[in-house]
């Protein structure tokens, strides 16, 4: 029996693979679509018997995303894990299955008058791909990212293993968060079948300001407005070019919305008055093949994007996100020669890695070699996170830093 | 101080050297300080006692340890309630409470560095003049340590609306069980470790420096004290508050027992003839919070309150708030001694589990009185009793286990901020399953693959960094060994 009859003999279904299953450069053989978490412990099972490498993928928005995987045997899909498990709308806590779509849980909530506060990018990113690529959006200076709304995980890990942590309380520190550890994983220590998380009321009115600055270096009104009271839920930011004109949008949520948001106008200098509905741009990341995401201490997004001009020299940056946070998306096009995208990240790197500063390439055209994540203080032990949970090295691997022989 | 007295004199004499005599303990009588921990009923006497003042002095006590394979014990302040720092008697204690300097309060950033044996208030109190504070605010912030609350994942009456330590928590510097200095950050890509190491109770290293996140004080704040005839139209009251689509700063609720306790202690001056008392704090942006309060009025007066006060100063809503900080010390005044439980339920399902309470209190013929964070669902009755009277500290100990079970039967918690600890280990297995647990060891054996740090905590079983996850059968090893205990 050979590795792809032992699949289809788990009753799961069980593809396979075609050129639109690739990921990152890497093609798989078979792509498996399990519909539970048991039918999700029956593929891995299998895959571990035959030492399958295995790659999960959601809604695919960011599957290019992390290093290439150094092997691909089966791409696990997991949109068929679709399901709304649990929703007690008293307790504001929603159980769902990990391939749900992101918006598809925002409408089935939204009849109940709640929300996930995450933000994603259009698209059909599902939560699992969410939480495990760490990806938040406006709303993180407000309400934290996935990790910070997620109350209850399971997975599979590459052995089968079924585990659970923590609940659907909101309050809970009963043994360790493996929630967390599974944030920004990548796939590479298991597969998410299950989230639970913690709901917010949606507001009652939103309003949106926005102020267009000179230049990007000048942000102080960004600071000003996310260290006044008026309680902002998002300051983004948008520079199609580092050296040329920003403009910030600031987010406002409540009772009160339009006129906390007047007030925010005037901190930031806005002439136009608040508007119900955010700018085109709102909440995604630039175009672009090159997708690259800058972090800084928050005082210094001016500065950094200051320094992103510099570093560009004639390359096309485009940077855009959350300003007050300084989590900024750095977007190049798809034909900037890869030796010049390469010097730019080490240049950007170099000039802001002593002020706190980080540049992670997420997504690229090509799979060159490069320096997706730059110094990690805590590679060492990731890499011996990622051999607890995976010693065969199965899952995704060389995907996160630490995980892996690739950048 | 004389190193002889120790157990492990070999051990002892390395860290004299490292440290000097006055950072080391080995007077028994001294020793004896450290026996325990908030929960005063688990106590073990250390076989040494440490207080560096340095992350490098403190990696290199864990070097010792390692190589002697002496597990040693994290200690902030102390104030812990499920015995998270009771010693080992064959271990090292590393207390923290020398490395307490605020070493940046950055405001531009919104950020405070600070060493761990920091108090948590100190941080709000340095932040305060700057318009700032520190948000998660446990009922013992005015002494526990910054380290514990990152170790505890500590939370407090806020913690609805603004979460956890580790929602607040930017960065931190441990040194793991092996000796290293490594920086776990939140801006690092990559596993979320730091989200993983807050909260796993000193069992996978040491902080020995934390970055905070400060948050802006709020515009307005505004407390409502409601007095109810009865926890059940209490209730009521905060379920209609969330179903409003109210999310308040907290919501605190005291049942007549508590009350009576509290009034005993510190003349609050709640409502005569209340069967509950709830306090809801709103904060924000004052037209934001005006709406809200009167709403939430309104609400609770629909809910059966008979009388509500408001607090819009710092005195008056000290004056509310001073019966419900009080409450767990204020039994004392009604009680010989007490048990205080840390369950938390769906808050839909409060009523009834306060029932399922007051059911188990009459069955047992034991005292409770319900203290708990209504908005999270988050329990704490204290089971009263009279220590001077056979089998009355066993009855209690039995309704605060049964309290617990029934927790987790409506699918709760067995902890909500006070921690597994030594005390709760025994209650994990009524959450999680042998795979679960299993999964979280290799966690913990990636930080700690000899299983050096904290042993004995959160987990019920000892298990052998390398063996393979499952249901294990005959003598652990360590048991055997003698370097374990099972529970």
């Amino acid at each position: 029996m050979n590795a792809g009859t032992e699949l289809s003999g788990t009753g799961v279904a069980v593809r396979d693979a075609g050129p639109g299953d690739t990921v990152a450069g890497a093609e798989p053989r078979w792509v498996a679509s399990p519909a539970s978490t048991e039918e999700v412990a029956v593929v891995l099972r299998a895959a571990a018997r035959r030492g399958l490498a295995v790659v999960p993928a959601g809604g695919r928005t960011k599957i290019g995303w992390g290093g290439p995987p150094e092997r691909c045997d089966l791409l696990l899909d997991t949109r068929r894990l679709d399901q709304v498990l649990e929703h007690e709308a008293g307790d504001l806590v929603v159980r769902v299955q990990a391939g749900l779509p992101v918006r598809d849980l925002g409408e089935a909530l939204a009849a109940s008058g709640q929300e996930l506060a995450l933000d994603v990018p259009p698209g059909p990113a599902t939560v699992g791909g969410v939480l495990a690529t760490g990806a938040a959006g406006p709303r993180r200076l407000r309400y934290g990212t996935g990790r910070d709304l997620l109350i209850g995980i399971t997975v599979v890990l590459a052995d089968g293993t079924v585990a659970r942590a923590g609940g659907r309380v909101v309050k809970n520190v009963a043994g360790y968060d493996l929630g967390k550890l599974f944030t920004g994983s990548l796939g590479t220590l298991g597969v998410i079948t299950e989230a639970t998380f913690r709901l917010r009321p949606l507001p009652s009115s939103r309003a949106y300001v926005t102020a267009t600055a000179p230049e990007a270096g000048r942000l102080d009104a960004v600071g000003a407005v996310a260290g006044s009271p008026l309680e902002p839920s998002a300051v983004e930011i948008d520079v199609p070019d580092p050296g040329g004109p920003a403009t910030v949008t600031v987010l406002i949520e409540g009772v009160a919305a339009g006129e906390r948001a007047e007030a925010a106008g005037d901190l930031l200098g806005a002439v136009v008055p608040p508007s119900a509905t955010p700018p085109a741009w709102w909440g995604s990341p630039p175009d672009g093949g090159y997708l690259l995401e800058l972090r800084v201490p928050p005082a210094s997004a001016g500065h950094a994007i200051g320094v992103v001009a510099e570093a560009a020299g004639p390359l096309a940056v485009h940077v855009r996100g959350s300003a007050a946070c300084a989590v900024l998306w750095l977007g190049l096009d798809a034909a900037a020669p890869a030796g010049a995208v390469g010097a730019f990240v080490s240049r950007v790197r170099a000039a802001l890695g002593t002020r706190g500063g980080r540049l992670v390439v997420w997504d690229t055209p090509a799979t060159g070699p490069l320096d997706r994540w730059g110094p990690v203080g805590a590679a060492a032990l990731m890499r011996r996170v990622k051999e607890r949970f995976d010693p065969e090295d199965r899952m995704a691997p060389g995907r996160t830093p630490g995980a892996g022989k690739a950048g | 101080m004389t190193a002889t007295a120790s157990p492990l004199p070999d051990l002892t004499a390395r860290l004299l050297r490292l440290l000097g005599p006055g950072s080391v303990i080995t007077d028994p009588v001294r020793l004896r300080t450290y026996e325990c921990d908030g929960l005063t009923y688990h106590r073990a006497t250390p076989a040494v006692v440490v207080l560096p003042e340095t992350a490098e002095q403190v990696a290199a006590v864990v070097r010792e340890c390692d190589a002697a394979g002496t597990p040693f014990v994290a200690r902030g302040a102390g104030t812990g309630l499920s015995g998270g720092a009771v010693p080992r008697t064959d271990g090292v204690l590393i207390v923290m409470s020398r490395m307490r300097r605020i070493l940046q309060i950055d405001i531009p950033n919104r950020r405070a560095v600070v060493e761990p044996g920091v108090t948590n208030l100190a941080i709000t109190e340095a932040a305060a003049p700057h318009g700032y504070y520190y948000a998660p605010d446990p009922s013992s912030r005015q002494v526990c340590s910054i380290g514990g609350n990152v170790a505890e994942n500590s939370g407090g009456a806020h913690c609805l609306k603004y979460g956890f330590t580790v929602n607040h928590v930017l960065a931190v510097e441990l040194v793991t069980p092996q000796g290293e200095i490594v920086t776990l950050d939140a801006d690092d890509p990559g596993y979320d470790l730091l989200g993983a190491f807050i909260g796993s109770e000193g069992t996978l290293g040491i902080a020995t420096k934390i970055t905070v996140r400060l948050s802006r004080a709020p515009e307005t704040v505004t407390t409502l004290l409601a007095a109810f005839p009865g926890v059940e139209s209490g209730g009521t009251a905060v379920s209609a508050i969330i179903a409003a689509g109210i999310v308040p700063a907290a919501i605190e609720m005291m049942d007549a027992l508590a009350i009576e306790a509290a009034e005993a202690a510190v003349r609050c001056g709640y409502p005569a003839g209340a069967g509950a008392v709830l306090i809801v704090e709103l904060d924000g942006p004052a037209a934001e919070v005006a709406a809200q309060f009167t709403r939430v009025r309104e609400l609770c007066l629909s809910s059966g309150a008979f009388e509500t006060r408001t607090a819009d100063d710092p005195a008056e809503r000290e004056a509310i708030w001073k019966g419900r900080r009080s409450a767990f010390a204020a039994v004392g005044r009604i009680s010989p001694a007490y048990l205080v439980q840390d369950g938390v339920v769906p808050r839909t399902a409060l009523p009834q589990v306060l029932a399922g309470i007051e059911e188990l209190s009459a069955r047992f013929g034991v005292r409770v009185a319900n203290v708990f964070h209504a908005g999270d669902g988050n329990l704490h009755p204290l089971v009263l009793f009279d220590d001077t009277e056979d089998g009355a500290g066993e009855r209690a100990e039995q309704v605060s286990a049964e309290i617990l079970a029934l927790c987790v039967a409506y699918g709760g918690s067995i902890t909500g901020e006070h921690g597994i600890g030594v005390d709760k280990a025994k209650h994990m297995t009524a959450m999680f399953g042998p795979d679960d647990l299993d999964t979280m060891q290799l966690l913990r054996c990636a930080f700690d693959p000899r299983g050096l740090s904290n042993p004995g905590k959160v987990f019920p079983t000892p298990r052998l960094c390398g063996e393979a996850p499952g249901v294990r059968k005959g003598v652990h090893p360590l048991v055997a060994s003698g370097e374990a205990e099972l529970f």
